[in-house]
């Protein structure tokens, strides 16, 4: 953050902290270049933003909060799945689909954050792993809710507002999980920048010293965690909506380590740093896709090394020290 | 004639020597110095491949691969010890899995490039294909057999942790790092030979696992997760509770497969959850 | 309203076989200036640990003014007026000191749990951190990270923070602990001009300071009080010289 003057008063100082940079304005802007430049790409760039929506609910509980989960792939397959069965046994219009998705989401997440905020350290990350393989398993013997391996059937999601076909072009998804993105990175940023965002920022800085200032920390962590497993899902809700197909992958470790590895990759804690890695990761992988899977985890594997080695707050954090330096501080 | 069930807990038993040896070298480093290692399984399955090429490509007989697999192992994991772990001892939870998750991906993506992605099989000796009949139980040779590596792998164990000096500096440094430091005990060397040491466990189980759940690039992480559930249920730090968690797990494992095939893995998963909400720090854990 | 702020009745604590609290009693009038005093491993932060709720006690009460608050957990003593500084500085590094106080009066006033505003709105909330921190001559640097701030900097925003959450009872654990000497002089104006209200309990080490604040002094060795009085009583007690040989600085 550059330092501002220091005749600003207090409050001012504040309110320029959360004001929009430039370069945020260009970032949003750029997104809407693919229905120019790559209009046949946008399937892949709502899967893009699908990701990254997914990386931005793991960014407000690890980034923010310092909660590691290595589960939270269970959310966004529940929303993926409430999505899917909602348009199958009730009606299909997409935005009540993902609200409903978002809501039950949120109430797992709600009982689960009881359980979640009571751990740290190992116990947490085994809990959220152990959490995470347990809905796995359950939604493969469910196959008679869940379709088990051969994915869900019977998914039916109608036009947008009654006009606009997801259809295999992808113009309509991609301008839908757009624009929810967009929206929910709205009230993401708002969050960040309100008290509660700052109790977390004190929650991820020293966990020693929020209860000495009367701070109620396994609150905030049920808060926070509920919110974010309401967002994973409503990433799952578009994914199901857009693709019309839902299956076991959406609960997977994989998905819950590869939304790991974005998040790190562009840095967490700085909310656009789940965006850029899931971009730059799902194009990666759009681009290599034809080699085999043990040998893209292998580059993975390297970076991840490289990463913690040399990069520790990702591309992101990086980047903002390549810059402070440059200013010459 | 004795009962099936018995049949199911010596399985489950012999299944968890496995566990227990793949696992105690992991929750003795954790418990020592908190270093989350996810690579663990991945030195396992190098000592699986020593043993492979070494019985298969040079003709050793089995039993002299064992330990070459254990100090292969060992001596891989100094290396690394050296080179990467040893700066990431004081970072944070999240850093040092992601570090050590990279190595263990980099490490099944080598396997596959030099040994193909198919299960590795090799020929132990005739006389550990067989099995006994006790009592109408058939007891497979090769079974009972890790089962005895296991129970002499802990006795030795124990017996180095409760009567030697290494031992008691182990203890000393699991029990308060800052203390065992301030009394003179140089804990990072401590820490670098126990994990040698728990590392070419590891490898020693990986070699066993061959016979028993087959060899492929994977092995390191589907192994990985039957690990952290034994050592979070078992508690970091202690060589007891791996053995009884590894045990637990290993029955719950091979009887659940065997009288509710339709809940697969679901058990194991279950049982560690439960256990850690009702004691976080595992059944014998320390914090 | 009681006239004693913070007591204790028979607080015990043993880790194992060692112990670290043996059955303390001690009774703080309101506005008192009490310090503690011991040897290194007597346990006195322990003390402060067990009166805030950080380590249970294996037994024994704690009475903050008539309330039983030995059940309540650390940040709910916080909220009923009880807050301490840390020996060790524990800081939210990558805040500034502006912030950090904010985030403290916020909890104060509850409205920490609030996302959908801006903190930019609540104005009072602001305002009132500012003071504290320009009272604690913190004003000019609050827009710098904490990390970067000099170490006397830092005990300085310790000692803000616990005052943020309007504490009744304050324990300051080795308040200038680590300081240089030509930045400690801000340290101990602050002490001087906390509120007669304000009942304050301060762990120290540096006797000149013992005896230019405290008109109580409370020695603590082996985990038991050894003995307490004014600060002549505790200068002529041949049995405390002796607890501290080598100790050089005694009035």
């Amino acid at each position: 953050m550059p330092v501002t003057a220091v005749s600003a008063s207090p409050q001012q100082y504040l309110q320029l902290l959360s004001r929009w940079h430039p370069l945020e304005i260009a970032f949003w802007l750029a997104t809407l270049l693919p229905f120019v430049l790559f209009p046949t790409y946008l399937s892949l760039g709502s899967q893009i933003a699908v990701a990254a929506l997914f990386a931005l609910s793991l960014d407000l509980i690890l980034g923010y909060a310092g909660v590691v989960s290595l589960g939270h792939a269970a959310f966004f397959g529940i929303g993926a799945y409430s999505a899917g069965l909602f348009s199958k046994f009730v009606w299909g219009e997409p935005f009540s689909g993902l609200l409903v998705a978002a809501a039950i989401a949120a109430l797992v997440g709600y009982a689960s954050s009881f359980i979640v905020a009571r751990f740290r350290h190992l116990t947490l990350i085994m809990i959220t792993l152990g959490l995470g393989l347990l809905l796995h398993e359950a939604a493969n013997s469910a196959n008679w809710l869940t379709g088990g391996s051969d994915g869900l059937q019977g998914i039916n999601i109608w036009p947008l507002l009654g006009l606009f076909k997801f259809d295999l072009y992808g113009t309509t998804a991609y301008a839908y999980a757009l624009g929810v993105l967009f929206i929910v990175f709205l009230m993401a940023r708002r969050l960040i920048n309100s008290p509660f965002g700052l109790a977390l920022r004190g929650i991820r800085e020293n966990w020693v010293r929020m209860p000495a200032i009367g701070a109620n920390s396994r609150g905030h962590i049920r808060k926070i965690y509920t919110i974010s497993a309401g967002v994973a899902g409503v990433a799952g809700a578009v994914i199901a909506q857009t693709t019309s197909t839902v299956s076991l992958e959406a609960l997977s470790f994989e998905r819950s380590a590869d939304v790991l590895v974005m998040l790190v990759l562009g840095g967490a804690g700085r909310l656009y740093g789940g965006l850029v890695g899931a971009a730059i990761f799902m194009i990666a992988r759009d681009q290599f896709s034809g080699i085999a899977p043990q040998y893209w985890y292998f580059w993975i594997g390297i970076l991840l090394v490289a990463v913690v080695m040399f990069l520790p707050n990702g591309i992101l954090g990086g980047l903002s020290k390549i810059i402070t330096r440059l200013r010459g501080r | 004639m004795l009962p099936p069930v018995l049949g199911v807990l010596f399985d489950g038993i012999a299944y968890g020597m496995l566990l227990f040896l793949l696992s105690v070298g992991l929750s003795v480093t954790l418990g020592l110095m908190n270093f989350v290692n996810l690579a663990h399984c991945a030195f396992a399955m190098l000592g699986g491949y020593v043993t492979v090429t070494l019985m298969n490509v040079l003709h050793w007989p089995f039993f002299v691969t064992l330990p070459a697999a254990f100090l292969a192992a060992a001596l891989v994991s100094v290396a690394f010890e050296r080179m990467l772990y040893r700066r990431l001892y004081r970072a944070s939870d999240l850093d040092q899995v992601l570090l050590t998750i990279g190595i263990a991906f980099v490490s099944v993506a080598a396997a596959a490039w030099f040994f193909g992605t198919t299960q590795q099989p090799i020929d132990v000796p005739a006389y550990m294909r067989g099995s006994f009949n006790v009592f109408g139980l058939n007891i497979a040779a090769y079974r009972l057999f890790l089962v005895c590596v296991g129970v002499v792998v802990t006795i030795v164990l124990i017996g180095t942790l409760e009567y030697t000096r290494f031992g008691a500096q182990v203890r000393a440094a699991v029990d308060n790092q800052r203390m065992a430091n301030g009394l003179g005990i140089n804990v990072e060397r401590t820490f670098a030979i126990t994990f040698a040491l728990g590392s070419g466990l590891a490898g020693l189980g990986g070699a066993l696992a061959i016979e028993i759940v087959g060899l492929d690039p994977n092995f390191a992480f589907t192994y990985l997760v039957y690990v952290l559930i034994v050592v979070s249920v078992g508690g970091l730090g202690s060589i007891g509770g791996s053995f009884a968690a590894a045990c637990l797990i290993g029955i719950s494992d091979i009887a659940g497969k065997y009288y509710v095939p339709e809940l697969g893995a679901f058990l194991i998963y279950l049982v560690m959850v439960v256990v850690l909400m009702w004691r976080p720090a595992g059944l014998f854990g320390k914090r | 309203m009681s006239a004693t702020a913070l007591s204790t009745r028979g607080l015990s604590m043993s880790f194992g076989s060692l112990v670290v609290a043996r059955d303390i009693e001690l009774s703080l009038p309101v506005g008192a200036r009490y310090a503690l005093i011991g040897p290194n491993g007597a346990g006195k932060t322990t003390l402060i640990n067990l009166m805030t709720g950080v380590l249970t006690p294996k037994t024994g009460k704690i009475f903050l003014g008539n309330d039983d608050i030995t059940a309540l957990e650390p940040q709910s003593r916080v909220r009923r007026g009880l807050a301490r500084t840390f020996q060790i500085n524990t800081l939210f590094a990558g805040l500034n000191p502006l912030e950090a106080v904010t985030l403290a009066v916020a909890e104060r006033r509850s409205i920490a749990a609030k996302f959908w505003q801006k903190i930019a709105t609540h104005k009072e909330v602001i305002e009132e951190a500012y003071e504290i921190l320009v009272k604690l001559k913190l004003g000019d640097c609050c827009y710098q990270p904490t990390r970067e701030l000099p170490y006397g900097r830092q005990r300085l925003l310790e000692i803000a923070l616990a005052l943020a959450t309007k504490p009744k009872v304050l324990l300051l654990d080795e308040p200038a602990a680590g300081v240089p000497r030509e930045e400690s002089g801000d340290i101990f104006e602050v002490v001087a001009s906390l509120s007669n209200e304000l009942t304050l309990l301060f762990i120290e080490h540096d006797m000149h300071v013992v005896f230019r604040f405290a008109t109580h002094i409370i020695v603590l060795v082996g985990g038991a009080i050894f003995t307490q009085g004014s600060p002549a009583d505790i200068a002529a007690d041949p049995g405390v010289r002796e607890v501290y040989l080598g100790n050089r600085k005694h009035a």
